[in-house]
């Protein structure tokens, strides 16, 4: 095996990590403030169809990248309007935000099916991408660097901040952290509107990065791989960097195997793999820890207070 | 919120996408309304936006004499039985299912709405109003694998598959047969994924065994994905189901492109005119269901030449790529000297001729 062909390879699971790793880590803070979005999926499409469109429209992948976040984090606020202000169901809202955004971002999409776009500039002279080493430090697109520095900031906030504190006391005990005097409401809002926003920049991933181009329901069900991500990874963001790794490797395999002319497994049984390794998962933490381990006390519940 | 299930938005977002090219719907009892099942959505510039491009070619020949309404992301399993018994309950007398997974769903609507006739898509079963079609696709795959067959370096190919059905079958080995006659060394890795449309796993398996050693990879899936990638590596690849160079100007050395249009034209024509009869098509080349899209500049002129006399070959009938000596994959004579493969058998083909290289 030459070092030539494992890069190869890492490039193929930094590819797939990527996407479920941005979307992942949006949806970690979402949950710590102790809300749940199974909206992932829909928002990653509008941000991939917000980001395609911007892109198209400037010439600029950054602008797109830009317009990705804010399209992910307006589909969130709507949910976060029917959530957080109106107080309905969070599975049965997330649910119908994916449907949502389904939807719209194909309404949308309906005229830049076929069109191809300016795609990123390496940000690092394309030099030193020459050598294989050069390649797998510097070869990849400036979103893949963008991840693994929110990687490094959401692990830092949410631990050592004071605003990641609060955040944090919001997710665990909202009455309590009402009765001192923060606003609930207003931290979950912002919570809601960072996952929305890095699921849509997630979703640009796709149709700025991996394939340059706009075709309906391009995310195919990686929304969902994230929401089992951030169970997986414990609500950890250190874990959700390895996670999404794991999976990705887990995916890039079943490739490798197929391609190589053998199967290991049943197909069907590669791509439930990520479901299945989050069940085990979540089983061990549950029998470990009790209580559901790292889980936000207050994830999936909506606020009611008193007065 | 309750009310907004998947099928509802799914069908507002379709009637509100039709809506312009159907202009004012009609109240006409008198019109032919026709339906169809999609497999993938209507932009996936593959295999469901030809379907669609035939379904228009449709109603731009007959005029005010039909409308048609579709479904699409429809499942290949028993979640098609309802859509399908939907579109007969809102009228529609001629109804076509373009994918192989709605066989028996077909069947069984069928079974309950004998006065409505069904056209199933690349499957063999058939009723008193159920027709079938389908497209020699491999004819398609055989030209592309002359192509690749003399234009790679390393002798290793690609076909990025779906899943083992017949008709990825047959374009596999038409594939891996026709290279063979340019290179006998030439082999083929198949990659199925399990789906037909998932850009981001086809990019994935294409970056896979591009690493594994393949310099031309073909598309038995539906985005124009993998020839992004091919492009980004300087390879070569081809469109499936449309022309799509303008994904990959350099990679995409032709197509093969799915014809519908004069099908569906045809039949529902014959509803019409109270002709319409089970029958079973499988057309390719000489009718012009299957064509090819103009080469890229990049392919040499006797390689050009070569494909040209493929399609010739088609379409006065003197070519047929099963013709033995075929050999499966653990060397068995399948097929001898100078044999056919009967058209029966190779609606049902179901394994692999010697030099695919594939877990399938």
């Amino acid at each position: 095996m030459s070092i030539e062909f494992l890069i190869a390879a890492i490039v193929t699971v930094i590819g797939l990590a990527t996407p479920i790793l941005l979307a992942g880590l949006g949806e970690l803070v979402t949950e710590k403030s102790g809300v749940l979005n199974l909206g992932v999926e829909g928002m990653m499409l509008i941000g991939a169809i917000a980001g395609f469109a911007a892109t198209v429209a400037t010439g600029n992948p950054w602008l797109g990248v830009i317009a990705a976040a804010a399209g992910g984090a307006l589909a969130s606020l709507i949910f976060g309007f029917f959530v957080l202000t109106l107080n309905s169901n969070q599975v049965a809202t997330g649910l119908a935000l994916t449907i949502f955004g389904t939807g719209l971002s194909s309404l949308l999409g309906l005229g830049y099916t076929g069109r191809i776009v300016a795609q990123f500039a390496s940000p690092f002279p394309v030099e030193l991408a020459k050598h294989p080493i050069g390649q797998l430090v510097f070869g990849h697109s400036p979103v893949v660097y963008f991840s693994i520095l929110m990687v490094v900031l959401v692990a830092w906030f949410l631990k050592s901040t004071r605003a990641g504190l609060i955040l944090r006391a919001v997710g665990e005990n909202d009455l309590s952290a009402h009765s001192i005097g923060y606003s609930v409401i207003g931290v979950r809002y912002a919570a809601v509107a960072f996952g929305g926003a890095m699921a849509g920049i997630g979703g640009a991933y796709f149709s700025l990065v991996i394939t340059p181009m706009w075709a309906e329901k391009m995310t195919a069900g990686r929304g969902w791989i994230a929401l089992a991500l951030v169970v997986f990874a414990g609500w950890r963001a250190g874990r959700l960097l390895a996670g999404a790794y794991f999976f990705g490797i887990l995916m890039a395999l079943e490739l490798y195997a197929k391609a190589s002319g053998f199967a290991i497994l049943p197909s069907q049984f590669w791509a439930a793999m990520p479901y299945i390794v989050t069940v085990v998962v979540l089983a061990i933490i549950s029998s470990r820890e009790t209580g559901g381990g790292n889980a936000p006390a207050c994830l999936g519940r909506p606020f009611l207070p008193a007065n | 919120m309750a009310k907004l299930t998947r099928r509802n938005f799914m069908q507002a977002a379709g009637a509100a996408a039709t809506l312009p090219l159907l202009g004012t719907p009609a109240l006409a009892a008198d019109k032919l309304k026709v339906g169809f099942i999609f497999l993938g959505p209507i932009g996936d510039f593959g295999w469901t936006w030809a379907h669609n491009k035939g379904r228009l070619a449709m109603e731009s020949a007959l005029g005010d004499k039909v409308e048609s309404i579709y479904v699409e992301n429809v499942a290949e399993d028993a979640s098609a039985i309802p859509l399908i018994s939907d579109l007969a309950n809102q009228g529609c007398k001629l109804i076509f299912t373009t994918s192989y997974g709605y066989m028996d769903p077909t069947l069984e609507v069928a079974a309950k709405f004998p006065d409505v006739k069904f056209e199933h898509c690349t499957g063999f079963k058939r009723a008193d109003n159920v027709s079938t079609y389908n497209s020699k696709f491999h004819e398609g795959r055989a030209v592309l694998g002359t192509i690749a067959g003399m234009m790679s370096k390393s002798g290793k190919l690609g076909y990025l598959g779906s899943y083992k059905v017949p008709e990825v079958v047959l374009g596999v080995n038409a594939f891996t047969l026709s290279a063979q006659k340019k290179n006998p060394a030439a082999t083929v890795k198949l990659v199925m994924i399990d789906s037909w449309y998932d850009p981001p796993k086809e990019a994935a398996a294409t970056e896979t065994m591009i690493n594994l050693g393949a310099d031309i990879i073909t598309t038995h899936t539906d985005s124009p994905g993998p020839l992004q990638i091919l492009e980004q590596k300087g390879l070569f690849g081809f469109g499936q189901g449309a022309d799509m160079s303008q994904f990959a100007p350099h990679a995409h050395l032709t197509a093969i492109e799915d014809i519908w249009g004069p099908y569906y034209t045809e039949r529902a024509q014959a509803v019409i005119d109270g002709s319409w009869k089970s029958t079973d098509t499988w057309d390719g080349f000489k009718e012009g269901t299957v064509i090819i899209s103009p080469y890229n500049a990049s392919v040499p002129a006797d390689v050009k030449a070569e494909a040209d006399k493929i399609q010739a070959g088609y379409k006065d009938g003197s070519f047929d790529i099963f013709t033995g000596p075929i050999y499966d994959t653990e060397g068995t004579l399948k097929v001898k000297e100078g044999e056919h493969i009967a058209i029966g058998d190779l609606a049902t083909m179901d394994w692999f001729v010697k030099g695919v290289e594939t877990a399938a």
